[in-house]
């Protein structure tokens, strides 16, 4: 019971991050069906801009959690920058061509970001520096540490206010209807454009805030880690319906928490032939059998239907 | 004149490796034949991305098949030698069914999800390759399989080297026209498959799927035969790789490969033989010339300025999104795609 | 065309609603061999859902239909051209891309049997079926009167044109039944005459036509039993002058309906 709990807590908080990634693709897909595959790209820069920045500032003997904030403080515009260069550079052009095109070309950027990336940060692991004090709490047996509950708390507002400026305001609103319909939004007087280059700012303000969790949890950045991490976290989108936010969320939570307990007992369960060397395998998978048999996902897709 | 120009054109062809391998060495010669497997699995490929119009990311894993396949059954692993008129048909074959697996289920899937089912396939098939080696070790994991027979046609073993009168015919040059004829074979089908009944079903599909299903066209049958025949394709290339490397591992089939050579069919020209063959060959060979740029800056210039390993991905990257944005048609389009992507 | 199955289509209660909207509420109706039947009904009846249901593209949720006295499969497109049901679509689906003959070679595809091996390795039997298509497609480009187009790309032809070669392509199928969706939208008079002698000659040939439009003059010259949806009710069906006076089809147009 207690591994169970355990892994439920350690599920959790990675799910909270694989939400607030997928936030940001079931929000462009929603608007655009398009699969931004650099949006994992986005989250690795904010991480290492961030990175960057806590380590130039550690040593100025400042309380740990005010140097991390200024580290996402310069990672978050520099990500919502980038997010919104992406969008006007390559995605706007290729509104009208056919899929295939706009696919190569967030392939085409990820690959050029990551190697960017390794020109500016070099292709070694880069630790996080050793500011922040945390602390672990032993409850009945299950240890749940400070930068845990920061990271689920975090995501948690984040969320909730992300929700309320969708469905509580005349922007959000904006941003639902050119979701639904952008012909008929741009008729009604919304600037689709804007809306679209803000939807990325605010998936790619999400991502830097996810990309310095994922350093702090994991101790380490590099120049590779938004591949993978994009992956699931497209995988969690469409797990609880693309297009769908609260869908993201849950489905990022609970990829999270699925991951955690295959990771903690795969190797219990197959007798020892498959392990948690195949928890990557385990993602794909869930990926795949959703795309099959459900492919519009726990909650429902919400992307455009064409009949 | 025709006839001339394509008499003169496989004089180049035949001539090639020798010229090669006497001008500039045999690492040279072996970016020819890696370079003629690149074009085989970008024929491959285009049957399923170009003719089809199936989106496929994980084209990578039919590869891994094929060379697994020739591995398994021709090297120290299981002590198992069987020849070659058995093993590269039999790695198409196996490539092939994997491909009918993996298709049945999922081609039904829209455009962008199909993509990233079959990535996921591809990165599942590679992982599974690197972890088979325990508890029962089947593909030896990680470390791959060494010690992998080498290619012979019969008794003529191509990893030899032979001599014929004046020439000197070193394993690379062998292999080069052992693959060389691979590839006019799989010009030659996938030309024949274009004109066909077969291809004009394909290409319905790829314009109007609903329209294509009712006039007959049983879309889920023919998406599986083009998956089939681009896996075997695929399979056929992985084999000879095997063959040829004497050595595969997990290593060789990442996502990467994948997209290498989805680009090198869609920047070359989707759905066009000529178009992908160029494709295939320009960016397997221009990496490679872009090595040669590290020396060259360090005579010129007295130092490396920009080292081409880093770069060559990244200018790979840019190239795509150039070209999608300049032009997404490909180098040598098919003239159907030309109008598809600039709405005549 | 020599079967003598009558009914040549029966279609038993067919359903079908989309979420909360119902759009067929229990559609019957029979359809004789070589007749032109006209399916009217003002906009949102159900005309092209029943189409949809017809073709294989929707299943019903409550009906089946027979073909020829035997079941036909629901929501299998191919399957139903090959049982001898050709379509055309209300807003053309023509392959752009393609030339207009290859167009119509396409819709020969369900009567022949070339694979891969015959393709490849170009055996007679497939280059005889090959030249048969070729020779069937342009006869059929002429029997529609546009063999002048043969090799223009099929997106550039004009809209009367294209509607042409979509039913060239239908007829390629060799169909018992031939279902037209609003063939005749945005033509001018003077085509829509050809076109009416176009499906009276597609009828002499023993094909059976059904067809949707909304030019219920047109409909009620042309055709020899009209069946009218409202609602996604059958409302009236028969010959078109008794449906013609039917006091629910005036009431349903709302008196559009000439005598």
């Amino acid at each position: 019971m207690e591994t169970f709990l355990q892994q439920l807590v350690n599920g959790l908080t990675l799910g909270s991050i694989y939400a607030l990634v997928a936030l940001g693709y079931t929000m462009v897909y929603g608007i655009l069906e398009l699969i931004n595959f650099a949006h994992g790209e986005v989250v690795m820069v904010g991480a290492l801009v961030a990175l960057s920045v806590i380590g130039a500032l550690s040593h100025l003997g400042l309380p740990g959690p005010v140097v991390v904030l200024l580290g996402l403080t310069v990672a978050a515009p520099t990500c919502m920058a980038l997010g919104f260069v992406i969008e006007r550079v390559a995605y706007r052009p290729l509104r009208r061509a056919p899929k295939l095109a706009p696919l190569i070309t967030a392939i085409g950027l990820s690959i050029s970001l990551q190697q960017i990336a390794a020109l500016i940060w070099g292709r070694n692991y880069i630790s996080f520096p050793a500011v922040l004090s945390i602390e672990s709490y032993n409850i009945g047996g299950v240890i749940i540490t400070s930068l845990q509950l920061t990271i689920m708390g975090l995501a948690a507002l984040i969320m909730a206010g992300l929700l309320m400026l969708v469905q509580k305001t005349s922007l959000g609103r904006a941003m639902r209807a050119t979701a639904q319909n952008p012909a008929v939004a741009q008729l009604m007087g919304v600037n689709t454009d804007q809306i679209i280059s803000l939807t990325f700012v605010i998936g790619s303000a999400l991502a830097a805030v996810a990309g310095v969790m994922v350093a702090a949890y994991y101790s380490v950045g590099n120049y590779t880690m938004g591949f993978m991490l994009g992956l699931k976290a497209f995988t969690a989108a469409v797990l609880g319906g693309i297009g769908n936010l609260k869908g993201a969320m849950l489905g990022g939570l609970l990829l999270g928490v699925v991951e955690a307990l295959a990771a903690g007992y795969m190797g219990d369960l197959t007798g020892g032939v498959f392990g948690s060397n195949y928890k990557d395998v385990f993602a794909f998978m869930v990926l795949i059998a959703v795309l099959i048999f459900h492919p519009n996902g726990l909650l429902g897709s919400r992307a455009r239907e064409k009949v | 004149m025709k006839r001339l120009l394509w008499g003169v054109a496989a004089l180049i062809l035949l001539a090639l490796p020798l010229f090669t391998d006497a001008a500039l060495g045999h690492g040279w010669v072996r970016i020819l034949d890696f370079a003629l497997l690149y074009v085989l699995l970008a024929l491959g490929l285009n049957i399923v991305v170009g003719y089809a119009g199936l989106l496929d990311l994980g084209y990578v894993a039919f590869f891994a098949v094929g060379a697994y396949c020739y591995a398994l059954l021709s090297s120290p692993q299981f002590n198992l030698h069987w020849p070659l008129w058995v093993l590269l048909p039999l790695g198409a074959m196996v490539a092939a069914c994997f491909g009918v697996l993996l298709g049945t289920p999922t081609l039904r899937l829209r455009g962008d999800y199909l993509a990233i089912v079959t990535l996921g396939f591809g990165e599942i098939i590679r992982i599974f390759l690197n972890n088979l080696g325990a508890p029962v070790n089947i593909t030896n994991g990680p470390q791959g399989i060494s010690g992998i027979d080498s290619l012979s046609v019969g008794s003529y073993n191509l990893g030899q080297t032979h001599r014929w009168g004046l020439f000197e015919f070193v394993p690379v040059v062998n292999a080069y026209y052992l693959f060389l004829i691979g590839v006019l074979l799989a010009i030659v089908f996938s030309h024949r498959l274009e004109r066909s009944r077969i291809g004009r079903a394909w290409a319905a599909i790829r314009e109007d799927e609903i329209a294509a299903a009712s006039m007959g066209i049983n879309t889920r049958n023919l998406k599986l035969l083009a998956f089939a025949m681009g896996a075997s394709m695929g399979g056929l290339s992985g084999g000879l790789f095997a063959g040829f490397q004497g050595f595969v591992s997990p290593e060789s089939f990442t996502l990467m490969e994948s997209v290498m050579i989805l680009c090198m069919v869609v920047l070359g020209g989707m759905g066009n033989i000529a178009g992908v063959v160029l494709g295939a060959v320009l960016l397997s060979v221009l990496p490679e010339a872009l090595r040669a740029a590290g020396p060259l800056q360090q005579e010129w210039l007295g130092r490396v300025v920009l080292d081409p390993s880093n770069l060559r991905l990244l200018m790979f990257g840019c190239a795509l999104v150039l070209m999608m944005l300049l032009r997404p048609e490909g180098l040598l389009p098919a003239r159907a795609r030309k109008r598809e992507l600039h709405g005549e | 065309m020599n079967s003598v199955i009558k009914p040549l289509l029966r279609a038993f209660d067919i359903h079908k609603s989309f979420g909360g909207l119902k759009a067929l509420g229990g559609v019957s109706l029979n359809l004789e061999q070589a007749s032109i039947t006209g399916l009217i009904g003002p906009n949102g009846a159900g005309k092209t859902t029943f189409f949809n249901v017809l073709t294989g593209i929707y299943k019903p949720d409550v009906g089946h239909m027979e073909f020829r006295g035997k079941a036909l499969p629901a929501g299998l497109p191919h399957v139903v051209a090959t049982r001898g049901i050709a379509r055309t679509f209300q807003n053309i689906r023509l392959f752009a891309n393609m030339t207009v003959l290859e167009n119509v070679m396409v819709g020969r595809h369900v009567r022949t049997s070339a694979g891969v091996l015959g393709a490849v390795f170009k055996t007679a039997a497939t280059m005889r079926e090959e030249n048969a298509i070729t020779a069937r497609a342009h006869e059929l480009l002429k029997y529609v009167g546009i063999e002048a187009r043969t090799h223009h790309v099929a997106g550039t032809l004009s809209y009367g044109d294209q509607r042409r070669l979509e039913i060239a392509r239908a007829l390629a199928t060799d169909p018992f039944l031939l279902a037209l969706d609003e063939p005749a939208a945005g033509m001018n008079a003077s085509e829509r005459t050809q076109l009416g002698e176009l499906i009276l000659r597609i009828r002499e040939d023993g094909r059976a036509v059904l067809l949707i439009e909304h030019d219920v003059k047109w409909i009620m010259k042309l055709c020899d039993c009209v069946t009218v949806l409202d609602y996604g009710l059958c409302i009236a069906q028969g010959p078109p002058h008794k449906v013609q006076n039917d006091p629910r089809v005036i009431e349903a147009y709302l008196g559009v309906v000439a005598t």
